[in-house]
C-alpha cells in the first residue's frame, strides 16, 4: 500500500491561510490503513484546524468528508457537492489522490495535507516499512523476493558492499542489510546458485527517471 | 465555589474501574475538590480517542484530565497504556495548534485512592488556572462579561 504521513498543523495553516471554508477530504483506502488520511485522521485534523483557527484568529470554517478512494473519478463524484461549497480542499489522500481531485475541479484550490512517503507494508503495529521503489522492471525473482533496489541503501544488485556489521546495514544500523536477508532467503529456498549470475546494470528508463509512466491496456479501452 | 474558580473548566475523563469509583469514594469521605471539574465516566481510558480530547477543547474545556488505573492494573489489561500514548499524541496536536500541551494530562489512580485523585484534580485545576482560560474561550468569555456588565 501507499504509506503517507501528515504534515504539521503550522505547515498546513501556512498553506491554507487566506481561505475561509475549508473541506478536509479523507480517503478510505491506503492512507486509512496507514493511519494518515482516513475518517479518523480527518476528524482529528479538522478538530486541530478549528482549534488553531480559534486560537490564532484565522477565520477558518472547517468541514470534513471521507470518500472511498480519491484517485478514482467514480468516488470523487460523491464529494462533488462538498467540494463545490468549499473555498479550498485539504486532501488527506496520497499525492495521486490530491492530483485527481485537482484535475476534476479545475477552479478549486486543492492542497496536500500529507507527505506521501513510499510503497510499503505494515511491519508491526504502528510501524510501516518501505518495500518497493516501483522501478518498473521487477527483479524480485532473482533475489529470493527481497528487493535490493529498495532495501539496500546503495541499490546494489551484485552482492553486498562489504560494510555490513553483523546483519546491519552500514548506512543505517537500524536497518537490516538487504544482502544478508537475500543470502539467507536464497539459502532457505535452495537457490543460492542464483547469486553466481552477474546482473547487468539496471535500466532506469523504466523507473521515474524516464518521466511519469503510463500503462495502456488496449483490451480495456473503449 | 468562588468566582475565581468559575473562570476555568476542566473535563476529567474517569475510568469506571478506578478514577470514577475513587471520585465516588471521595464523595462518601466528604473530600472536597474544585467545582471546576466536570467528570465524564468512561468504560476504560483505552476507549478514549485522540479526537475526544480535541473535541473537549473545541467544546470549551480549558483543561482535560484523563484518569485511568495504575499501570499494570487496567481492567482490560492495557487500556491505560494505550490512553497514555494517545494523550501524548494529542498533546503534540495541541501544541502545533497553539494550545499549551499542559492543558491535557493523564494520571493513574486506583479505586481506593480518593485523596490522591482529588489532589490530582486540584493540581490540574491549579495548572490550568495559571495558564489562564483556553485561548479558544477568551473571546467568548469577554463577550459574556460585556453583556453582564
Ligand atoms: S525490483 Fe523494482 S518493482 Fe520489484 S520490488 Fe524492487 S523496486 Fe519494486
Ligand atoms: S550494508 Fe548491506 S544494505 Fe547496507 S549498503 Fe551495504 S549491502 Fe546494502
Amino acid at each position: 500500500m501507499i504509506v503517507a504521513e501528515r504534515k504539521t498543523i503550522p505547515e498546513i495553516v501556512d498553506i491554507l491561510k487566506g481561505h475561509k471554508n475549508i473541506l478536509v477530504l479523507g480517503c478510505g483506502t491506503c492512507v486509512t490503513v496507514c493511519l494518515a488520511g482516513g475518517e479518523r485522521e480527518v476528524s482529528i485534523m479538522a478538530s486541530a484546524l478549528r482549534i488553531a483557527s480559534r486560537a490564532q484568529n484565522l477565520g477558518f470554517k472547517v468541514s470534513e468528508l471521507t470518500i472511498e478512494r480519491q484517485c478514482d473519478n467514480i468516488f470523487i463524484e460523491q464529494a462533488a457537492e462538498a467540494i463545490e461549497k468549499a473555498d479550498a480542499v485539504l486532501s488527506l489522500g496520497c499525492g495521486a489522490g490530491v492530483q485527481a481531485i485537482a484535475e476534476r475541479f479545475a477552479k478549486k484550490p486543492v492542497y496536500a495535507g500529507l507527505n506521501t512517503k513510499f510503497l510499503g507494508i505494515l511491519e508491526e503495529r504502528g510501524t510501516w516499512t518501505e518495500k518497493c521503489a516501483q522501478c518498473g522492471e521487477c527483479v524480485l525473482a532473482e533475489y529470493g523476493g527481497i528487493c535490493p533496489v529498495t532495501r539496500c541503501a546503495k541499490h546494489l544488485l551484485n552482492g553486498p558492499c562489504g560494510g555490513s556489521r553483523e546483519d546491519r546495514c552500514e548506512v543505517n544500523p537500524d536497518r537490516a542489510c538487504a544482502w544478508q536477508l537475500i543470502y539467507k532467503r536464497l539459502k532457505d529456498i535452495g537457490q543460492l546458485d542464483r547469486l553466481e549470475k552477474i546482473s547487468a546494470p539496471k535500466k532506469w528508463g523504466t523507473s521515474l527517471s524516464g518521466g511519469p509512466r503510463v500503462i495502456v491496456r488496449e483490451d480495456h479501452r473503449i | 465555589m468562588n468566582s475565581n474558580n468559575k473562570e476555568i473548566t476542566v473535563v476529567a475523563f474517569c475510568c469506571l474501574y478506578c478514577a470514577y469509583a475513587a471520585a465516588d469514594l471521595a464523595g462518601s469521605m466528604r473530600i472536597q475538590y474544585p467545582a471546576n471539574v466536570r467528570i465524564v465516566r468512561t468504560p476504560c481510558t483505552g476507549r478514549l480517542e485522540v479526537e475526544f480530547f480535541l473535541k473537549a477543547f473545541e467544546s470549551g474545556a480549558d483543561g482535560v484530565l484523563v484518569a485511568g488505573c495504575e499501570e499494570g492494573s487496567c481492567h482490560f489489561k492495557e487500556g491505560n497504556l494505550v490512553a497514555k500514548r494517545r494523550v501524548n499524541y494529542a498533546r503534540k496536536y495541541l501544541q502545533e495548534s497553539g494550545l499549551e500541551p499542559e492543558r491535557l494530562r493523564m494520571v493513574n489512580v486506583s479505586s481506593a485512592m480518593a485523596r490522591q485523585l482529588t489532589d490530582h484534580i486540584k493540581d490540574m485545576v491549579e495548572t490550568v488556572r495559571k495558564l489562564g482560560p483556553s485561548p479558544l474561550n477568551k473571546a467568548k468569555r469577554r463577550q459574556q462579561q460585556e453583556i453582564k456588565s
